[in-house]
């Protein structure tokens, strides 16, 4: 039984190891252009909303603590406590979402939205293009992993209200946490490396 | 790992951590550090997600293998960064040592 945990457990992180490398390479791409053109990334940046980023930042983490009640009350057998904090950490990923459709919705108002439509007002007009291409890619990405955890998040509920897990027993929810938690990780790079960049001093 | 139950209060604990943090982190992005805004920032992020790894996730309490594992998907991801770097850091470098601008803004 303990060769099985671990196992779980081994088999979850090699999955996330390649996660890693799977935001990695775009984390990559925007180290490269922001060497490139760190004027740019400072007038794109401040076309995002920091008070928005930093509520959006404070709920991922909130919604990474009731994940984490949900584990502790999993190892426990409540099953009851479980689903109640599992559906606890979707709203408050839902919260997250709506925050972020908002911000997507005023981006399209402005013609921020990379493609033929793109209007930006400012001297490096082009290369804050590739910034904002960026930053629907990493932050549509994380969205969809976002999406992916509801999915499985509302399965293990399921389960949880259906009394299923033990002390002996709790895979599922432990392993969830693990991605949850990932997620989590992901957008706290995220936030610095896209809304706060360069902040005080506007180069150029 | 398996049986390992952490106090409710570790869990609160690094909530509040992580939202001091957090805090800092949006503080310090408006104080002029001149070059060190960045790694000032970037060393927040790390610790961040330090503890969410270690307490979180439960790697403290993992097995030495599941430790490696962790440790190799960021040990990779380093040296994706470091190729990468080597790369676009050193380019415009002339072999009689002068150097030519790497990328020019218009």
């Amino acid at each position: 039984m303990v060769q099985q945990k671990e196992t779980v457990t081994l088999g979850m992180w090699v999955f996330l190891a390649q996660e890693i490398m799977f935001f990695g390479g775009l984390f990559a791409a925007y180290m490269v252009y922001r060497i490139w053109y760190p004027q740019a990334w400072a007038e794109g940046s401040q076309e995002l909303d920091i008070t928005l980023g930093g509520v959006n930042t404070v709920v991922l983490i909130g919604s990474s603590l009731t994940m984490a009640f949900a584990v502790r009350c999993a190892q426990l057998g409540q099953n009851k406590a479980t689903r109640n904090w599992l559906i606890l950490t979707m709203l408050l990923g839902f919260v997250f979402i709506v925050i972020k459709g908002f911000e997507y919705a005023h981006k399209f108002e402005m013609n921020h939205v990379p493609g033929p439509d793109f209007v930006f007002h400012g001297p490096h007009a082009d290369q804050v293009e590739i910034f904002l291409s960026l930053y629907f890619m990493v932050t549509g990405l994380h969205a969809l992993h976002m999406l992916i955890g509801f999915g499985i998040l509302a399965w293990i509920a399921w389960m949880a209200h259906k009394e299923k897990f033990s002390p002996e027993w709790h895979s599922h929810v432990e392993m969830s946490g693990l991605y949850w938690h990932f997620v989590d990780i992901v957008w706290i790079f995220l936030f610095p490396l896209l809304y706060l960049v360069d902040r005080v001093h506007h180069v150029g | 790992m398996s049986g390992h139950v952490s106090p409710k209060s570790m869990y609160y604990t690094i909530f509040g951590a992580l939202m001091v943090f957090t805090a800092l982190t949006v503080g310090v992005a408006y104080i002029d550090l001149g070059h060190l805004n960045f790694p000032v920032a970037i060393a927040i992020a790390i610790t961040k997600a330090t503890l969410v790894v270690l307490f979180f996730m439960h790697v403290n309490h993992s097995s030495k293998l599941t430790k490696l594992i962790v440790a190799t998907g960021f040990f990779f991801l380093l040296i994706l960064f470091g190729l990468t770097l080597t790369d676009y850091l050193s380019r415009g470098y002339e072999p009689n040592g002068t150097r030519t601008p790497m990328v020019t803004q218009h």
